[in-house]
């Protein structure tokens, strides 16, 4: 007998907020995200100085604990005898910002077409597969280069680009998941009480295809803070008196053999960033997975 | 019995890793002589396949052995490790496994699943393992066997494949063929063939083989010998004919009275009587606290 | 499956020609004029309204768009504006590089990928698996933008094993009369050369291999997972074969054909990879001069590449789909 019951209702909340908890991935990367969050907020008050502050007496002061360091720079300074622990502070601010930004943005883009497509078979279904094939027949990266070049630099831009080409990621994915709710038994049993289609996609299927969203956007924040140290490390992300994690890596490529730290500092940051993301996205995935609970 | 022994099981004793260590074979012993074919009758989860996988070493991993020996010849194969036990067990035992559907490889040809085994064990060069083969197709009477060695699975019905199998597993004359429940999977008007072949093929290679079937309609067309289990404990042994025709034990008794026969037809199926698996059960539960004790 | 193969180029016509109108959109749409860029102070209003028509770039949009089409499909791609050369030419001269480079990562990936699969499944419940998924779940985290940085770190500057950027060290005075330099030195037994052209692909390989290698990894050993406890696996081990032959020898088989299709899929990725890869090893191939023409603005190059690439893409799913169909016994013979 199908169930004209959703699979997500009626389920006591607290025994899932406990394996949230229990999850080790979901607490590791979760816990880093959330550092970086209370940094890139209070980014002014935690940084010991001034990002842009230059003091070509200082430059090129290795971190703390090889020779020579200066205790008032941690993790040292670049060419420019700019503090790379403050500049990594502040960096955090653009990264977050775009993580976020246009991980909701090309989520909600491609949530809701992988939705139209996954529900409504017939044309829509064939433009969106078909959108998302021309789409996937780019190179992502010179995509996103390009439209930063037309539209100019800058974060807004950063975030359209990412936006524009990774709506694809969650397009797919959501697509096939809503296929197969499609078929189950209680959009079956909706159906047959008589529910509209639009109250069964946004009633019925979209909580159940939400785990995987909820997953699929935080790992979208990972590879948006990677697409944005790409656009940096090329030269097209924002102005250069704001301090990115990419643009540190382009420059401190340039001195690579001199102050290595000035590339490694935030090579290390994006990188850390980047893992966390992907392993919330992971422990998240695994702990709102009904199927995968155990 | 004082006959010579190809294989002997004494008292082998197996628990669950889940469940609290529950007991999933108790005390078995049995034996089976050279070129007989030996019946290990009962129900699922009466232990019969955990006894066939014990002697492949192959128990899954929640099953843990706590005692008893099992002896191939005059090799003990527990105390065996892995390397040994697979040399042991290539050359000298082979399998006819319950699916024919899933027991061959979907992406190897027929030729190369039949011979691969007598090119590592019997040093056979690739031509004489083929007319090998040939042989051995010929013999479990395979029409056309070059175009079968050419074949896919999927390109061969599921009688076939079990004719393939069957082959397959008197390809080295191993001393001992465990056949686990070959039948169960097949339509019914093509059970009685395999059933026949088996035992043909048995006939000539003078093969022991042991028959893990849960129907005792099976037994009667094909076993010299039946031990019968009951949620891992031996019910009862015997001669097939003195088992199925003078049952001593009350669960025997009913399940002969259970199985359809052409000159006793049922209507339906007759179950086994509750008061029957409740003495059953009292006389597990007794030897578990004789044990235990 | 000569239908089918009739409906699947039917389909790449379809994504290629949506490719060509994305292209055409998103560099008409630019709000910086290319011509603007080219010409001297100096010119005439004249001199710009020729300039338009030799590019092509005068006439209502689907004008633009039509005899633009025109012109792709008889492969006439235009002429560079920053670097004055046609772009067919240039594309010619750049692509073996960016291929030489994609298919040695996608070998090595093969490898890597393989090799951890069967390890991870040799090594079920024991210390091995968990190496390995751990190992792959690290892979997998990181893009490859961020493995090359890293291997810049690692193998550029603390242990400085492998030069850093270019192809081929030119102080070596090795000649290529191909542009496929790895190959060409392969295949005329130049021992010098294919070592340092190997020692130049050392570093983007690794950076565009290792996540797809764990990709490769993942996806195989859950194949593998599954079908070694299928009854063909089981009867395999009575008759006593190793597990390592088991698994490659039975597993193998049935598992590799969904991963390699996979693979092909991903595949397109890497090539796209390639870009930001090339870009930081100054590697002389497709990617880099893509850059530098959006850099430059050069309408005709970019065009040009990026069609090249959509090309390619469709091309691998193509060769993919074609694949999988030739490896599996059942579609082969249905």
């Amino acid at each position: 007998m199908p169930k004209p019951f959703s699979r997500t209702r009626g389920r006591p909340r607290f025994p899932a907020l406990i394996r949230l908890l229990q999850n080790p991935k979901l607490g590791l990367g979760g816990g880093f995200v959330l550092l970086l969050v209370i940094i890139a907020v209070f980014a002014p008050a935690i940084a010991p100085h001034d990002p842009l502050e230059q003091d070509l007496m200082a430059s090129a002061l290795p971190p703390f604990w090889l020779a020579g360091a200066d205790p008032a720079h941690l993790l040292g300074t670049d060419d420019l005898g700019r503090d790379v622990l403050s500049r990594l502070i502040f960096g955090s601010r653009v990264a977050l910002t775009v993580a976020v930004v246009a991980g909701v943005a090309a989520g909600t883009v491609g949530s809701l077409l992988g939705l139209l497509a996954g529900y409504f078979d017939g044309w829509t279904d064939i433009a969106v597969s078909r959108l998302i094939e021309i789409w996937m027949a780019f190179p992502a990266v010179l995509l996103s280069i390009l439209i930063v070049a037309i539209l100019g630099s800058g974060v807004g831009t950063v975030i359209v680009a990412i936006a524009i080409i990774d709506w694809t990621r969650f397009a797919r994915v959501i697509r096939a998941d809503t296929m197969a709710n499609a078929q189950a038994d209680y959009v079956v049993a909706a159906r047959t009480l008589g529910f509209g289609r639009w109250t069964i996609l946004f009633r019925e299927i979209l909580p159940n295809v939400m785990p995987g969203l909820i997953a699929l956007l935080a790992m979208e924040m990972g590879i948006a803070v990677v697409i944005e140290a790409i656009l940096s490390f090329v030269g097209l992300s924002v102005s250069s008196d704001t301090p990115t994690w990419g643009s540190m890596i382009a420059s401190g490529r340039q001195i690579i053999y001199q102050a290595w730290w000035v590339f490694a500092a935030p090579l290390a940051a994006v990188f850390a960033t980047v893992l966390a993301f992907n392993q919330l996205g992971d422990g998240l995935r695994r702990a709102l997975d009904p199927v995968m609970r155990r | 019995m004082s006959e010579p022994r190809l294989l002997s099981i004494e008292g082998l004793s197996a628990v669950s890793d889940r469940d609290n260590g529950a007991p999933i074979l108790r005390d078995v012993s049995l034996a089976v002589a050279p070129g007989e074919i030996h019946g290990l009758v009962g129900e699922s989860g009466a232990g019969k396949s955990t006894i066939a996988r014990a002697i492949l070493g192959m128990t899954p991993r929640t099953v843990r052995i706590t005692q008893g020996a099992i002896i191939l010849g005059n090799t003990e194969l527990l105390s065996l490790d892995a390397r040994q036990l697979r040399r042991l067990l290539g050359a000298e035992v082979a399998l006819i496994p319950q699916d024919p559907l899933t027991a061959l490889n979907p992406s190897r040809r027929i030729e190369a699943q039949m011979t691969d085994g007598l090119r590592m064990w019997k040093g056979h060069s690739a031509k004489s393992a083929r007319e090998r083969a040939l042989t051995l197709l010929d013999e479990v009477q395979m029409r056309e066997p070059e175009r079968v060695m050419r074949c896919y699975p999927h390109e061969l019905s599921g009688g076939m494949r079990q004719r393939v199998l069957i082959a397959a597993a008197f390809a080295l004359e191993p001393k001992l063929v465990i056949a686990d429940e070959p039948t169960t999977a097949l339509d019914v008007t093509v059970q009685k063939q395999i059933l026949k072949l088996i035992r043909a093929m048995q006939a000539r290679h003078k093969t022991g083989a042991i028959f893990v079937t849960h129907d005792l309609g099976v037994v009667a067309q094909i076993c010299d010998r039946v031990t019968l289990l009951y949620q891992g404990k031996v019910m009862e042994h015997g001669l097939t004919a003195d088992l199925l025709l003078k049952p001593r034990h009350a669960y025997t008794k009913a399940l002969v009275r259970a199985t359809p026969r052409y000159d006793r037809p049922v209507d339906g199926l007759i179950p086994v009587p509750d008061a029957v698996i409740a003495a059953c059960r009292a006389e597990i539960a007794g030897f578990d606290g004789a044990t235990h004790g | 499956m000569i239908a089918g193969a009739a409906h699947r180029a039917a389909m790449m016509a379809v994504t290629l020609f949506g490719v060509a109108l994305v292209v055409f959109v998103l560099l008409r749409v630019a709000p910086g004029d290319p011509i603007a860029m080219m010409i001297g102070p100096g010119a005439s209003p004249a001199d710009i309204v020729a300039l338009r028509a030799h590019y092509g770039l005068d006439g209502s949009l689907p004008m633009q768009f039509a005899v633009w089409l025109g012109a792709m499909l008889h492969g006439d791609f235009g002429t560079s504006i920053s670097l004055r050369r046609d772009v067919v030419a240039l594309i010619g001269e750049r692509l073996p590089a960016t291929l030489e480079l994609a298919f040695c990562a996608l070998g090595v990936a093969l490898v890597l990928g393989i090799a951890l699969a069967v390890i991870g499944t040799l090594g079920k419940r024991r210390a091995g698996e968990a190496v390995v998924d751990g190992a792959t779940g690290l892979l997998l985290a990181i893009p490859d933008f961020v493995w090359a940085l890293l291997l810049v770190l690692l193998f550029g500057v603390a242990v400085p094993l492998f030069p850093m950027s270019g192809r081929v060290d030119p102080s070596l005075g090795a000649q290529f009369h191909t542009p496929f330099y790895l190959l060409e030195a392969l295949v005329t037994g130049q021992g010098a050369a294919v070592r340092d052209a190997a020692a130049h692909l050392v570093m983007p390989v690794l950076a565009l291999a290792l996540p797809l290698a764990a990709i490769i990894a993942r996806v195989l050993k859950g194949a593998l997972d599954e079908a070694m406890v299928q009854d063909y696996v089981l009867l395999a081990r009575v008759k006593g074969f190793s597990e390592l032959r088991i698994v490659t020898r039975e597993a193998l088989r049935n598992a590799i054909g969904p991963t390699l299709a996979l693979t092909g899929v991903q595949f397109t990725f890497l090539l796209g990879g390639t870009v930001i890869v090339e870009r930081i090893f100054s590697f002389p191939g497709l990617g880099n001069m893509a850059i530098e023409g959006v850099i430059n603005r050069d309408l005709p190059l970019i065009q040009g590449i990026v069609l090249t690439f959509g090309f390619l893409f469709i091309l691998t799913n193509l060769v993919v789909d074609l694949t999988v169909v030739g490896l599996n016994p059942k579609l082969r013979h249905g």
